[in-house]
């Protein structure tokens, strides 16, 4: 149930990024960035709305592993309140 | 009086659409606004005045497209006041006559006079009034005659999406509301009433602007490559000391203030411009022309194709934060539109990272007239050695290119050496 509204969260998000891909369509170990083309500027602004939807601030440490939809969400629901 | 031209957005703009008056005849207006919205082959911009004074006429109406120099707009200079009547009645002598208009490639006929798609319960637009929309939502509106102050956004914070102005199309060609009412150009003479047109389903309007995005890439690029003698040279920067400081300094900060990787590095660029101000101006009518403003063109990729190179002016009296939020605020208005004139004309040199894919090193091609481009590749993890130790550090792959007719490699080695030293000094950047 969280993770799916997590994983709902993450493609409203990533739509606003990228109007024009389907983010329901990427494989759970698919690399985001490489598929739908998000340059690091687009990634920063990924997390810093993720924290405004979710409430999860991520330190800039942790962005290497999370790279898919998979990790993205194992991550954020182990943390969203 | 003063006229306000059609600019030259680019080397090789020849003409430019006009897509929006941000005034009207009897508006005050200061040196620096924004007053009229240009179509140009890459992007909606945003067009400043550089008088100030009083409008006095408008004699281009949006959609219409003219060669650049064109006479778009009569500004009352406060020194001269001149009877209002002739201004007011079109164009002015002197103002170039329809026919001088070059006739345009087929397909890409001049909109009609602008028709109002009125939405239930919208409010009235003004020609004053500031309509945040998208460049392919701009040109979809112009191409089409419809009224993006009448659009109800559906982006960010309002904004006008290509998606709203398609809806309005669609709406239009399907049910032209009897009481939509036909007007003229706001502040022109009465026009004929203009039926309806069908948006033209055979000839997609983004196949068209991805066609002139590329003919001006092309233009541009051909001409940098016909005439100037590119000289390059490249330095691997050990990057530890400024990964370590970001690391530290974005630690600090909430992630709505974090730094890019890119940040610190157009910090050093312009720092070691002020050591080599040689390499920051143009190549102008076979003179060397150095500029004393720092002005960095930053390439930035739109996700439909192509790329645009808007400078943060100024870049040289910013701070690493200033240059921050510099840098979003101009990321942000590339893609979701509203880059000013000054943007798009005033870089005095180019900054290229692709180091968010796997390229470890750009050789890049000069922006004419500029005389150098900055690239930067991947920080990648690489055997370094020094002082007769090895070890892994970060490392960045610096090029230059510039012309050589304004520089020689000398110059370009003390700039690259420059750039290194201030990179490796993070907490004075």
């Amino acid at each position: 149930m969280k993770e799916e509204k997590i994983l709902q969260t993450i493609f409203k998000l990533l739509r606003r990024i990228a109007p024009e891909a389907d983010p329901s369509g990427l494989a759970p170990d698919e690399n985001i960035r490489r598929a739908l083309d998000i340059d690091s500027f687009d990634a920063l602004n990924f997390f810093i709305q993720l924290h405004e939807e979710l409430g999860v601030t991520i330190p800039e440490a942790d962005y290497g592993q999370l790279n898919t939809l998979a990790e993205l969400t194992r991550y954020l629901a182990s943390r969203v309140a | 009086m003063a006229e306000f031209l059609m600019p030259s957005l680019g080397s090789d703009m020849k003409e430019g659409t006009l897509l929006e008056w941000r005034v009207k005849p009897g508006d005050r207006v200061k040196r620096r606004d924004v007053i009229a919205v240009v179509d140009t082959d890459k992007a909606a911009i945003e067009v400043e005045v550089f008088e100030e004074g009083i409008v006095e006429a408008l004699l281009v109406q949006p959609g219409e497209k003219v060669p650049v120099g064109t006479v778009l707009a009569v500004i009352r200079t406060e020194a001269v006041e001149i009877s209002t009547g002739e201004a007011a009645a079109g164009r002015l002598p002197g103002a170039p006559p329809a026919e001088a208009v070059p006739p345009l490639p087929p397909g890409a006929e001049a909109a009609p006079a602008p028709r109002v798609f009125r939405a239930p319960s919208a409010p009235p637009s003004t020609p004053g009034e500031r309509v945040r929309a998208s460049p392919y939502a701009r040109r979809l509106a112009a191409e089409h005659s419809i009224d993006l102050g009448l659009l109800h956004g559906t982006g960010p914070e309002g904004t006008v999406r290509a998606a709203d102005v398609q809806l309005a199309m669609a709406v239009t060609a399907e049910a032209p509301a009897p009481e939509a009412p036909v007007k003229g150009p706001p502040h022109g003479e009465a026009t004929e009433p203009v039926a309806p047109a069908a948006p033209t389903r055979e000839r997609p309007a983004g196949r068209d602007q991805a066609a002139a995005m590329r003919r001006a890439i092309a233009a541009a690029m051909a001409r940098s490559k016909r005439e100037i003698p590119h000289y390059y040279l490249q330095t691997k920067i050990d990057m530890s000391r400024t990964l370590r400081w970001l690391e530290a300094e974005n630690l600090k900060r909430s992630i709505k203030e974090r730094l890019l990787p890119v940040v610190p590095l157009i910090r050093a660029v312009a720092m070691a411009l002020q050591e080599v101000p040689e390499l920051n101006g143009y190549w102008i009518d076979d003179r060397h022309e150095v500029r004393e403003a720092i002005n960095i063109g930053f390439a930035i990729s739109l996700r439909q194709g192509g790329l645009i190179v808007p400078a943060i002016l100024g870049a040289d009296l910013m701070s690493v934060d200033e240059l921050m939020e510099a840098l979003r605020d101009l990321i942000t208005r590339t893609r979701a539109g509203g880059l000013r004139g000054s943007e798009l004309t005033e870089a005095t040199i180019s900054v290229t990272s692709l180091g968010d894919l796997g390229v470890e090193t750009v050789f890049g091609v000069i922006y004419p007239p500029q005389v150098a481009l900055v690239g930067f590749g991947r920080i990648t993890e690489q055997p370094w050695a020094e002082n007769g130790m090895l070890a892994v550090r970060p490392v960045l792959s610096a090029t230059l290119s510039a012309d050589h007719r304004a520089t020689d490699g000398r110059r370009g080695a003390q700039f690259l050496d420059a750039l290194n030293r201030h990179l490796q000094e993070p907490s004075k950047l």
